[in-house]
């Protein structure tokens, strides 16, 4: 395989008035796992369908392997595409299926079979060869789609919500093998999901969407401890956002005035004055009343087995936090402290007209 | 390989070869019969290179020098973007300039006045084009699609541009053309030059809006016959379809499977024999005409002849139609509103009246539209049942055919009846797109559907169950006609009708066609043998442009496509005349034009089919393919076919089924050598020879029958796995609804 770098350049789709993706630029590095992250209507779907071809950018450049592709077909492109349908064909059987774009592009059938033999194998499948689509469970399904794209040892291999159709348990696994193949073929892979922790267990980077345009881009960690915005920090998980006021600030860090608290945090650019801060569920510590310096009162407490969320009154505003002391509950109207630790605390500019 | 030189290159052969090897005009006899070989050097038989050095037609010289410059961009170092842009120049100018040579120059020379006082005469005239200059054309067109997909529209895939390109230049030539060439004709005199005074004189005639019959003293005019007619039909069909579509879904009725028999007839029927059956019951020489003269010793008269005659046979023809749609109302209204209804405390007669009848509205308004399209647009019973009550569509045929000869008369009824036709078409689309009540929702709907109130269903059992026994007596007299002597006089068995019209001989040197009907038979087959692939492939094309593909102006395109639908026969048959008996496009009295004709009359009926059967298939299985490198015309051929086969013969059996029963069209196309199966049956009706048209007319539906049984056994149910693919042959029903 010859796994192939991606690059869009300033790539716009409009359908009439609506505008799908908005001057989108980015470039995926060869032999990656990129994410595209966002809720539903982000046009993250739309950016997989312009790679693959299926749709043609309104104006922009499209590279592949630094070749510009942005007119060319979908079949002239040496890129393949997981359907979250699986889109199998259902007149064919799985070997029919596997090695039909082998046979597509003029390969005799002998050295089809063999390399979709090869390809079943690769993804774990073997001996269903003569079944129908309809014969075969949803996990098996999955592997042959994933079969029928491997197999023609594309530069670039496309991921559409693949998982959206499996149950919770099959879902984790499917996702270690996706990452699996892709780290042992060293494969240029492109992954859609609206699901925040399938796309941090399986990404090398990940780009988040919102609303047509690229909201953050980085590092599954980085996005998560250091969103850029109030968008990024809710989508990449729970945050409490509450108002904070920013003062003091050295080149790279600055005082966050929190009601009665005071943090130093990184500013990351935030000018003085008005801002909002997210805080993770988790790095809220519960302590005795009078041990932290944020006095709080348990409003809600859930206990959900392996943690309990609780919902706090506290004079920065409502509070929700997870806790692992599971043996250890807290009673609704319990008095409290809370401290906020230093990672999981983050900075970012005041919404607008949220202030 | 980008922007593959290689389909440039077949194209250009395709052009080439018609511009140096075959010959460009229309030939007497057909060009694959090879006569024209010995004789190629002759003016009439030469490809267009010889035409322009040795016979003077310097005018297609450009075609050569554009094919030439084609062929330039197949060299290597030509770029893609510049050869995409040079194919779409190239591909536009030659196509658009050798429609235009062949209109500008007729076989006097220039065509148009204006033409010939601004240029010097050409040196000699020209005929209708033939292959070799519909390859040239066909070469540019499709030089013109490579360019655009090249340039990256059509998603970048030849075949998909040259299918819109292709497609939507066939639905130009011969829908759009042909009813802009009515639109002219009418603005013409008699002599054809342009007069717009002519339309309003011609149009505004005592002869079309007469009041006469008010006042007692004359006729009316045909246009207040034809919206009279249809208005008494349309409000006839609806209900009776809506008693028997309440009988069948709403009583406990037990012969429901009968009814659904009901809904086959109007498709395998030929037209008029609905009226043929009347005749034979109701005629001077009918039952009861001979009962009355038996009984009372009354005069038999004519009095089923005029409008009351043409109504009711009307009525039994499109009641079927009506019942059709409506039976998918009646269904779709959601149970568990009558219910709620009755929880309400509603007696069974309020809901009726408040709820179901309300929420069936809709359906109505369409029921109605569509039987009222089907009345102005039928040409079969008029005709046979008139007399003197003349309608649109049969006063056009008699000023073409009849001893009047007046196309522009023609073409004025014509555009009138046009216009009816649209204005209900537009009309039923706006009532089906106003706001629709029943639920298809489907699930969650567990509820029973209330019983009819007794007064209702009493009602519907009145109405319905006389006319359904009427219209089985009028079906077993039009078949048992061909059986006796002479009908009302002799009813000796015989088979003698039968053995004029399909008599077979064995002679010394093989077997004798002696029938009567052979040669009508075998045209009417092999065209529509013919014209039915045609139709299902250019359907299905278009269904699959419809809905699988994005382009501009594909509004445009649907419009097009199924535009023809909404233009009566008679319209068709004489916008055909008018624009296909001159060059550059010179078919009439061909074998062609009549293919041509069904061709586009039925392909309506292939894009709906397609277009409801590609619905159920999943986009992302041709997005599949289409990663997987496969392009738009593999992806069609080992994808969207298989899984659309039981469409696909629907649209075939139903194309071939209404190009055998056609009449309206095809009357005005037909010739002494070309003659149609029912053009045969009605001018022996029109003549008085009720045996033979009967007997023909018989062995017609018996043969539709079976070709519809055979294939339905042969499609069977046909099912891939959990998925189905819908759509078998017995929908091939539902397709005729909706329509007109």
């Amino acid at each position: 395989m010859k796994a192939a770098s991606i690059e869009f350049r300033q790539v716009t789709k409009r359908y009439g008035e609506v505008t799908a993706v908005a001057g989108v630029s980015f470039v995926i590095g060869a032999g990656t796992l990129v994410t595209l992250l966002g809720p539903s209507g982000c046009g993250k779907t739309t950016i997989l369908r312009m790679l693959a071809g299926l749709e043609l950018p309104s104006s922009g450049t499209i590279l592949i392997g630094g070749e510009d592709v942005t007119t060319r077909a979908a079949a002239e492109r040496d890129v393949s595409m997981v359907f979250q349908s699986y889109a199998l064909f259902p007149h064919m059987t799985v070997l029919e299926n596997v090695r039909y774009g082998l046979v597509v592009s003029g390969l005799g059938k002998p050295d089809a079979d063999a390399r979709a033999h090869a390809a079943l194998s690769t993804v774990g499948l073997t001996g269903l060869d003569a079944r129908l689509p309809s014969e075969l469970s949803g996990g098996q399904q999955q592997r042959v789609a994933v079969a029928r794209a491997l197999v023609l040892e594309p530069s670039v291999l496309l991921f559409d919500e693949p998982l959206s159709n499996l149950d919770a348990r099959l879902r984790r696994q499917m996702r270690e093998e996706i990452r699996d193949l892709q780290q042992r073929l060293a494969l240029t892979v492109v992954y859609v999901t609206h699901d925040q922790a399938e796309a941090m267990a399986v990404s090398d980077r990940i780009i988040v969407m919102d609303r047509a345009t690229i909201a953050q881009e980085g590092a599954p960690r980085e996005l998560y401890e250091q969103p850029r915005n109030a968008f990024v920090a809710g989508f990449m998980g729970d945050a409490n956002r509450v108002h904070g006021v920013l003062t003091r600030r050295d080149a790279t860090h600055a005082d966050v005035r929190l009601g009665p608290v005071t943090l130093t945090l990184p500013h990351a650019g935030v000018p003085d004055g008005e801002c909002e801060v997210a805080i993770r569920p988790e790095a809220i510590d519960l302590r005795h009343e009078g041990a932290a310096p944020l006095p709080a009162t348990v409003k809600k407490a859930s206990y959900l087995g392996q943690l309990m969320e609780y919902t706090l009154d506290t004079p920065i505003g409502t509070l929700f936090v997870i806790s692992t002391a599971v043996d250890r509950p807290l009673a609704v109207g319990a008095a409290i402290g809370v401290a906020l630790a230093s990672h999981g605390v983050v900075v970012i500019p005041a919404a607008p007209g949220n202030a | 390989m980008s922007l593959a030189r290689r389909p440039l290159l077949a194209w250009l052969v395709v052009g080439a070869a018609g511009f140096v090897a075959v010959p460009w005009y229309a030939l007497p006899d057909s060009v694959f019969a090879l006569a024209w070989v010995p004789r190629i050097a002759d003016k009439a038989a030469s490809p267009a290179l010889l035409q322009v050095f040795a016979h003077g037609r310097a005018w297609l010289a450009p075609l050569g020098l554009l094919l030439v410059a084609g062929a330039a961009l197949l060299a290597p170092g030509v770029s893609r973007s510049v050869r995409a842009r040079a194919l779409i120049g190239i591909g536009a100018a030659g196509f658009a300039y050798g429609f235009a040579q062949g209109f500008a120059i007729g076989p006097t020379g220039w065509s148009y006045e204006w033409l010939a006082a601004a240029l010097p005469p050409p040196s000699t005239g020209q005929y209708g084009m033939g292959l070799g200059a519909l390859s040239v054309v066909t070469s540019f067109g499709m030089l013109f699609s490579l360019g655009l997909a090249g340039r990256g529209y059509f998603k970048g895939d030849a075949f998909v541009a040259a299918s819109v390109v292709g497609v939507a230049a066939l639905v130009v030539a011969f829908t759009f053309f042909p009813v802009l060439r009515i639109l002219v004709s009418a603005l013409q005199d008699g002599s054809g030059a342009f007069s717009p005074a002519a339309l309003p004189e011609r149009l505004f005639r005592e002869k079309i809006w007469g009041l006469g019959c008010v006042t007692g003293a004359t006729r009316c005019g045909v246009a207040w016959n034809t919206l009279v007619l249809a208005l008494l039909c349309g409000a006839g069909c609806t209900t009776l379809g809506l008693a028997f579509a309440l009988i069948a879904t709403r009583t406990g009725f037990t012969q429901k499977k009968l009814l659904r028999v009901l809904t086959v007839l109007p498709i395998i029927t030929p037209p008029f024999v609905i009226g043929l059956g009347l005749i034979l019951i109701f005629g001077r020489s009918g039952l009861v005409n001979q009962f009355l003269e038996f009984a009372f010793g009354l005069e038999p008269g004519r009095w089923i002849y005029g409008m009351h005659g043409v109504l009711l046979a009307q009525v039994f023809a499109f009641t079927p139609i009506a019942f059709l749609v409506l039976i998918g109302v009646v269904e779709g209204v959601s149970p568990s509103l009558e219910e709620a209804a009755q929880t309400l405390r509603a007696g069974r007669w309020r809901v009726f009246s408040d709820v179901s009848l309300p929420l069936m509205r809709p359906g109505l308004a369409n029921a109605f539209l569509i039987s009222f399209i089907e009345s102005i647009a039928d040409f079969g019973n008029p005709v046979v049942l008139g007399g003197n009550f003349g309608v649109l569509s049969t006063e056009i045929f008699f000023s073409v055919v009849g001893a009047q000869l007046d196309q522009g008369r023609a073409a004025t009824l014509g555009i009138l009846l046009l216009a009816f036709a649209l204005g209900a078409f537009y009309l039923q689309r706006w009532a089906l797109g106003r706001k629709v009540y029943t639920s298809l929702a489907g699930k969650g709907d567990a509820g029973l559907p209330t019983p009819l109130p007794d007064a209702v269903r009493r009602l519907c059992y009145g109405v319905a169950l006389p006319w359904a026994l009427l219209t089985a007596v009028i079906y077993a007299m039009a078949l048992a006609g061909g059986f006796v002597e002479t009908w009302g006089r002799d009813y000796t068995l015989t088979l003698r009708h039968y053995g004029k019209a399909f008599g077979i001989e064995w002679t010394p040197h093989g077997i004798l066609w002696a029938g009567a009907a052979w040669n009508s038979f075998w045209t009417t087959i092999k065209l529509s043998a013919i014209a039915a692939p045609a139709t299902a492939a250019i359907g299905i094309l278009a269904a699959y442009l419809l809905t699988r593909q994005k382009f501009l102006g594909q509004n445009a395109f649907e419009f097009g496509a199924m535009l023809s639908f909404a233009i009566p026969g008679t319209v068709i048959g004489v916008s055909y005349i008018l624009a296909f008996n001159v060059p550059p496009v010179e078919i009439t009295g061909t074998a062609l034009i009549l293919i041509v004709c069904n061709v586009f009359r039925n392909m309506p009926v292939g894009v709906r089919a397609g277009i409801a059967a590609m619905s159920q298939i999943d986009r992302s299985l041709d997005e599949a393919s289409t990663t997987l490198g496969a392009r738009g015309f593999t992806t069609l051929r080992t994808i969207l076919l298989p899984l659309l086969k039981p469409a696909v013969v629907a649209a075939l059996v139903y194309s071939f089924v209404r190009s055998v029963t056609t009449l309206s069209a095809v009357i005005f196309l037909v010739s002494a050598e070309y003659e149609w199966a029912t053009t045969y049956i009605i001018n022996r009706v029109i003549n008085g020879d009720y045996g033979v048209a009967i007997a023909y007319s018989s062995v017609l539906i018996v043969l539709m029958l079976v070709v519809i049984g055979a294939i339905q056994w042969a499609v069977g149910e046909r099912r891939l796995g959990r998925r189905g693919a819908g759509v078998s042959a017995a929908g091939a029903g539902q397709l005729g609804v909706g329509t007109a």
